[in-house]
């Protein structure tokens, strides 16, 4: 045993089998992806940046029920309503300080109109603190823009909510 | 006149020989950093250039224009010398390396003792640095710096003492010469692997960089250096690792010979040789920098000491002795 033990040391044989697996490992396929160019897979529940919806008639979904703005942890969200003209409640103001923002998705979760979601995008890095206060239009824009993405995952969750 | 010629032709020489090294360097930085992130399946640079190959320009750039900072309490003169010293002392080592027959730009009897003298006050500049700091870590790093490379340096020495044995001469092109029957590595295996060994713990690379062990000493002797500054010492270290891979193939791989002595073969110029030697011998060093964990700093000491040196002792004795027998001692 000890006579191996010895044979193993001097030959540096657990060495030279750390070399091979290296040098195999090398022709591999790499596990990491060429980022700018090749993104990976998104979950549909992906908690990403902040979108207002509305409904396919133009309609803003937010109701102004501020249950969003109770449940956020961070207390990254301020609203304030009115009444609109034909007697509805409508948001006057909707901001998201997305530095305040932890990402936890307890806005989504807590809206009763799916107006408030998160959406894929993560890649809204800004130069200045100024452009991530996040107002209303911003939100409602970031909505129109990525509309059909967030309607494609909240219909693939539908069967789990 | 005449003099002023011959200083500008020298000059040429010079830069000759230089610029292609620090280029080397440079790439071969890029090739240590691709090497080491295949074996963990990840990509590595490859966004500035063609696979990233400018990536070291793109880092150098960035180096010089980043501020210098010095600390307050260093000594300063000492403090902005030893990169200079660390930078210097390697590249100055490469004059004595032959590219070919008679590609060399300084062909000294002596050759291999001035590279090990250069080798060995390369210490110094670490030294300086950790010293010039003022603060621990740089200090310990240095410390271990200085105690590992001259442990090591001593196990090297005896190593070259058996490929001495063998040609009778300590210039570079003569031991390549030597080699045209049978490289050195076949007689004199163990010796090489030693020697690689030890060039590892001679130029701080892993598994043996405790000089800059980050989990202990933050980053060595290197901590209060930026910009620069610390591009010149990361300059000299590569520039190190390099000379040592040219000087195991020079001394155990052949040189500038060809692999076999045929027709298509001996037609190469022996640089290419030389530089395919080189960069076997770096992608070796890349490799274990990727596979094996860092040595405990008694462990390293126990190694030198008390497993390299007589193992080498013993094999220049055996060395010797079948030479001496066999009447095979090198007529001088």
């Amino acid at each position: 045993m000890k006579i191996t033990r010895f044979l193993k040391t001097i030959l540096m044989v657990d060495f030279v089998t750390g070399l091979l697996i290296a040098l195999r490992e090398m022709f591999k396929t790499k596990k990491t992806i060429n980022y700018p160019f090749e993104k990976g897979k998104i979950s549909p529940r992906f908690r990403g940046e902040h979108a207002l919806r509305r409904y396919p008639n133009g309609e803003e979904r937010c109701i102004a029920c501020k249950l969003c703005e109770a449940v956020c942890p961070a207390q990254a969200i301020t609203i304030e309503s009115a009444e609109r003209s034909d007697g509805s409640r409508k948001t006057t103001r909707y901001d998201i300080d997305m530095m305040k923002c932890i990402y936890c998705g307890l806005c989504e979760e807590s809206c009763p109109v799916d107006a408030i979601v998160q959406g894929p995008n993560f890649e809204f890095s800004t130069e200045t603190r100024e452009e991530l206060y996040y107002t209303k239009e911003k939100l409602l824009d970031n909505g129109d823009r990525w509309e059909n993405v967030l309607a494609a995952n909240i219909k693939s969750d539908n069967p789990y909510r | 006149m005449e003099y002023i010629n011959q200083v500008f032709e020298e000059v040429y020489k010079i830069l000759f020989l230089l610029v292609p090294v620090l280029v080397s360097v440079a790439m071969i930085v890029w090739l240590d950093r691709r090497v080491w992130a295949f074996v963990q399946k990840r990509q590595g640079p490859n966004v500035v250039g063609p696979f990233g190959l400018l990536q070291s320009l793109a880092d150098a750039l960035k180096y010089i224009f980043k501020e210098i900072i010095i600390p307050a309490s260093s000594n300063k003169v000492i403090f902005i010398l030893a990169p200079i010293i660390t930078m210097t002392l390697a590249l100055i080592a490469w004059a004595v390396i032959p590219f070919g027959e008679g590609q060399v730009l300084a062909n000294i009897n002596v050759g291999i003792l001035y590279i090990f003298a250069v080798s060995s006050l390369g210490v110094y500049g670490i030294i300086m640095g950790g010293w010039a700091s003022n603060s621990k870590y740089p200090f310990l790093g240095s410390i271990r710096s200085a105690a590992q490379m001259v442990s090591y340096e001593v196990s090297i020495g005896i190593i070259i003492i058996n490929v001495l044995l063998c040609v009778g001469s300590l210039n570079l092109s003569d031991i390549v010469l030597a080699q045209q029957n049978i490289w050195f590595i076949i007689p004199l295996f163990p010796m090489f692997v030693i020697f690689f060994i030890s060039a590892l713990a001679e130029t701080n690379r892993p598994p043996f960089d405790l000089p800059e062990a980050e989990a202990e000493l933050v980053a060595g002797y290197q901590t209060e250096y930026s910009g620069m500054m610390y591009a010149m010492f990361w300059l000299g270290e590569y520039a190190n690792i390099l000379l040592m891979c040219a000087l195991g193939s020079i001394l155990f791989l052949g040189g500038w010979l060809s692999p076999i002595d045929l027709y298509p073969f001996n037609m190469i110029p022996g640089v290419f040789w030389l530089i395919l030697k080189i960069l076997l011998l770096f992608v070796l060093f890349a490799l274990v920098k990727a596979v094996v964990p860092r040595y405990r700093y008694d462990q390293l000491m126990r190694l030198g000491w008390k497993i390299f040196l007589p193992l080498s002792l013993t094999y220049v004795v055996l060395t010797a002795s079948y030479l001496f027998y066999f009447n095979l001692l090198p007529t001088l």
